[in-house]
């Protein structure tokens, strides 16, 4: 079984991305990259990661999470978070990058936020 | 109860860190700490050994990372040693300065400051970098 599982799905011009398992380093912050890049290549630029099934992360994925977050921007488009478990949210806290991304706890007010 | 003690010696490769991190968590689970320390246990020795693989050895397979456990009844302590070029510090830039929350690394020796309640590097006599971190139960 695959460290962090990643299902996509659409909904309008927002693409969600349903994330579980881990965030850490090696095959989960690689496989967090792989699907970022390969929606920026298709042009999908408005993009909301569902971490309600990320149950760890360390430091590692908390850069790849940055790194998306940078690249996304970079490219005109826009990265949300949903649905933050308490551990992660603590370390988002930590590291002040609660002051950086856009955090939200319900789906629809997340997918509204992209208007 | 007694002091227990553990000794590991570990290849430098990143597959690594998960290994160190179940080891630690059966070391943890059987010294009857609470679940919030073995959590902060847990990310702090992920983080301890990523650094000696990536930072320290360099992921150089030629050389191990150390790890020693001990367990007593006043707390946890856990050394994880390299055979690097060593380390200091207070070199890395503080990851929660506004200037620098963009970048993608340097919270790992944040979480391990967070998460125990003595974090210290050191350089051994035989060289590489050893950082030795406490958890109080």
């Amino acid at each position: 079984m695959a460290e962090l599982n990643i299902s996509e799905r659409q909904a309008g011009d927002v693409t969600v991305l349903d994330m579980s398992g881990k965030i850490t380093i090696g095959e989960g912050s690689v496989a967090l990259r792989t699907a970022i890049r390969r929606l920026l290549e298709e042009g999908k630029k408005r993009i909301l990661l569902n971490l309600a099934g990320v149950g760890y992360i360390d430091s590692s994925g908390i850069g790849e999470l940055v790194s998306s977050f940078t690249a996304i921007n970079k490219d005109n488009g826009q990265l949300k978070l949903l649905n933050l478990t308490q551990k992660l949210q603590d370390l988002l806290t930590i590291t002040k990058l609660l002051t950086v991304f856009d955090v939200y706890e319900n789906e629809a007010e997340a997918l509204n936020s992209f208007k | 109860m007694t002091v227990e003690t553990t000794e590991l010696s570990l290849p430098s490769r990143i597959e690594t860190v998960a290994v160190a991190a179940a080891a630690v968590a059966e070391f943890v689970s059987r010294s009857g700490i609470s679940d919030d320390a073995a959590f902060g246990i847990d990310m702090a020795i992920r983080e301890a050994v990523t650094n000696a693989v990536i930072h320290g050895n360099s992921e150089d397979e030629d050389k191990v990372v150390d790890i020693i456990l001990k367990s007593s009844p006043e707390a946890v302590e856990i050394s994880v040693h390299d055979q690097g070029a060593g380390f200091n510090p207070n070199e890395v830039p503080d990851c929660t300065a506004e200037e620098n929350l963009l970048k993608t690394c340097g919270r790992g020796i944040l979480f391990m400051r967070s998460f125990m309640d003595e974090v210290v590097w050191f350089v051994p006599p035989e060289g590489g970098t050893t950082v030795r971190m406490l958890k109080r139960r």
